[in-house]
């Protein structure tokens, strides 16, 4: 059954108020999951747990949050910028996250500020409601 | 030596769960200062006995071939202080388990008194150090670990290779 992308939202935001320690009105769409909520990498993995568990379905931690592979291939960061190579991996591997203001300037310590909650839902939706 | 807060398992269900008892003594150096003259078990200790329950219940489930490390406290409840000449039994669940890491749930309980509730994450290092290197040996399941499972598990031949 479809789910709504409210009901979605709720189950996100209590899988992050959960692993993250959080109060419910720290959870905003916006919220960028390292920078604004504090989450570290093992947090990473504790949400794609409760997601799992949340929705009922499987979540490649590459596949939500697929950053580090691209961080870690010296073919796709250059000087500090992810390059060409690495955006249009990025593109490819993350559908549901907004990149047009992160390639306007591909530094990789702005990286952390794509994942956000909505980058969370959309993901989820498109997994949910396929 | 390796400071083990668990004496043995009492059941042993290959990824799944697993029970481990621990008797409670007032041999046990540290309790004579915490407190003097009002010996309980620290909250601490309880956490390292079932992240060694747990921790073991996960590397089994992988062979013992990944390091398993203690990650994250995602929960720590108590509700009794516990006394030398008690003894815990330890009751440890795998919740989810993915290459890289592991969730349990768990209580530790006296008799059928629950005294805490305890779930943890547990990351399998190797995995997670993006290109940074550990040593080769697996120097977190020493002997001592693989001996409490005597009698409870098939020794396996990568285990064996370990010893």
């Amino acid at each position: 059954m479809a789910m709504s992308r409210e009901e979605i939202y709720e189950q996100v935001k209590e899988a992050l108020v959960d692993a993250l320690g959080l109060d419910d009105e720290d959870i905003t769409p916006e919220a960028t999951l390292m920078g604004d909520l504090g989450a570290e990498s093992i947090d990473f993995l504790d949400i794609v747990f409760r997601l799992e568990k949340a929705f009922n379905i499987k979540v490649p931690r590459e596949e939500l949050f697929p950053a580090e592979g691209v961080l870690n291939n010296p073919e796709y960061v250059s000087g500090g910028k992810v390059t060409e190579k690495g955006l249009a991996e990025l593109r490819a591997k993350m559908p549901h996250t907004d990149l047009s203001e992160f390639e306007a300037d591909p530094d990789v310590n702005k990286i952390a500020d794509l994942f956000t909650v909505q980058a969370i839902v959309n993901f989820i939706e498109s997994k949910v409601n396929g | 030596m390796r400071w083990i807060w668990i004496d043995k398992f009492l059941e042993f269900e290959s990824g799944r769960r697993a029970v481990a008892l621990k008797n409670v003594t007032l041999a046990e150096d540290h309790l004579h200062d915490h407190f003097p003259g009002f010996p309980i078990m620290p909250e601490c200790l309880m956490i390292e006995a079932m992240a060694q329950t747990a921790g073991i219940l996960v590397g089994e489930s992988r062979r013992f071939e990944e390091k398993v490390i203690l990650a994250k406290i995602k929960k720590a409840a108590f509700y009794h202080y516990v006394r030398p000449g008690d003894t815990l039994t330890l009751h440890a669940e795998i919740e989810s388990i993915a290459p890289e890491a592991a969730s349990t749930v768990g209580e530790i309980r006296r008799g059928d008194e629950l005294i805490a509730q305890i779930s943890l994450m547990f990351s399998h290092v190797d995995k997670n150090l993006a290109g940074k290197k550990f040593p080769e040996e697996n120097f977190v399941f020493t002997d001592m670990f693989h001996s409490l499972l005597t009698g409870f598990v098939e020794t396996h031949p990568e285990t064996e290779r370990l010893r």
